[in-house]
């Protein structure tokens, strides 16, 4: 049996990281929504979404990508996505998601990332 | 001598909640087919877009409505058809936008097709409106077992 779904978020420092777990289709993905909805209106624009324990990712997933990478951006933020195997990284490739968004091995390589683009003149790009 | 076809038929009621039902439906006929599990996987994405098109799109999220999943598959293809009886579109009038455009103006839609499109070998419609629409998927088997 596939394990269920869940969504928690862990708050450290200035980042927000959203944990997925399971699969991420048109009935679970109203509730990552919602995670990255409450992240940002807690003022974190800086969003880690791992996905080291997600099994499976529709187009509605993706689509919530989609929906706020403009906003943080606009925002001084980032959308980071890390953790994924190559059989889950297959959607995000197939609709070029690579050019848009930075991908990480780990939450620690997004992390650092993220330090480093704080570092950098400028801010995040 | 004439080849075998082993036939299949899923009938759910129309909620997101089936999904996850007809993605082991349609990976269990996978298996048996003989794809490889990255092949099965490509399947299951597909068939779980074509599916919640249904469930969203065409029957509004309507329970008391039927999705149903056809599946066949002999030695060299396996065929998926996804049918309901709701509202009808132009599958035409979907435009296969490019990400950045679609993220500039926030919209997401046609995803799902431009996916379905990409992982499934042949992608055909016949939509009646309010009588009976059908999507009809091809995968050719053979290249997968070479």
């Amino acid at each position: 049996m596939p394990s269920p779904f869940s969504v928690a978020t862990d708050y450290e420092d200035n980042l927000s990281i959203i944990r997925l777990e399971g699969a991420v289709d048109a009935h679970t993905a109203p509730q990552f929504e919602a995670a990255v909805q409450a992240a940002i209106d807690a003022g974190h624009n800086k969003i880690i979404v791992d996905c080291e324990k997600m099994s499976y990712i529709s187009s509605a997933g993706l689509g919530v990508f989609m929906c706020f990478i403009e906003e943080v951006r606009d925002d001084g933020g980032d959308i980071k996505i890390c953790g994924l195997t190559p059989k889950v990284k297959q959607p995000f490739e197939i609709l070029g998601f690579e050019s848009l968004f930075d991908f990480c091995p780990d939450s620690a390589a997004a992390k650092n990332s993220f330090a480093e683009s704080s570092a950098a003149p400028g801010g995040v790009v | 001598m004439e080849a075998i076809e082993r036939t299949f038929l899923l009938k759910v009621p129309s909620s997101t909640e089936n999904l996850a039902l007809i993605r082991e439906f349609v990976g269990s006929i996978a298996q048996q087919s003989g794809m490889n599990a990255m092949d099965a996987g490509k399947l299951e994405l597909a068939i779980d877009e074509a599916c919640a098109n249904v469930i969203e799109h065409a029957y509004g999220h309507d329970i008391s409505k039927e999705v149903v999943i056809r599946a066949r598959f002999d030695e060299e293809t396996l065929r998926i058809d996804v049918e309901d009886t709701g509202n009808g579109f132009d599958p035409n009038a979907i435009k296969q936008e490019e990400l950045e455009q679609l993220v500039n103006k926030r919209r997401t839609g046609g995803l799902g097709m431009r996916l379905m499109k990409t992982l499934m070998d042949e992608v055909h419609y016949e939509i009646e409106p309010g009588k009976k629409n059908e999507l009809h998927m091809v995968k050719h088997l053979r290249k997968n077992k070479v």
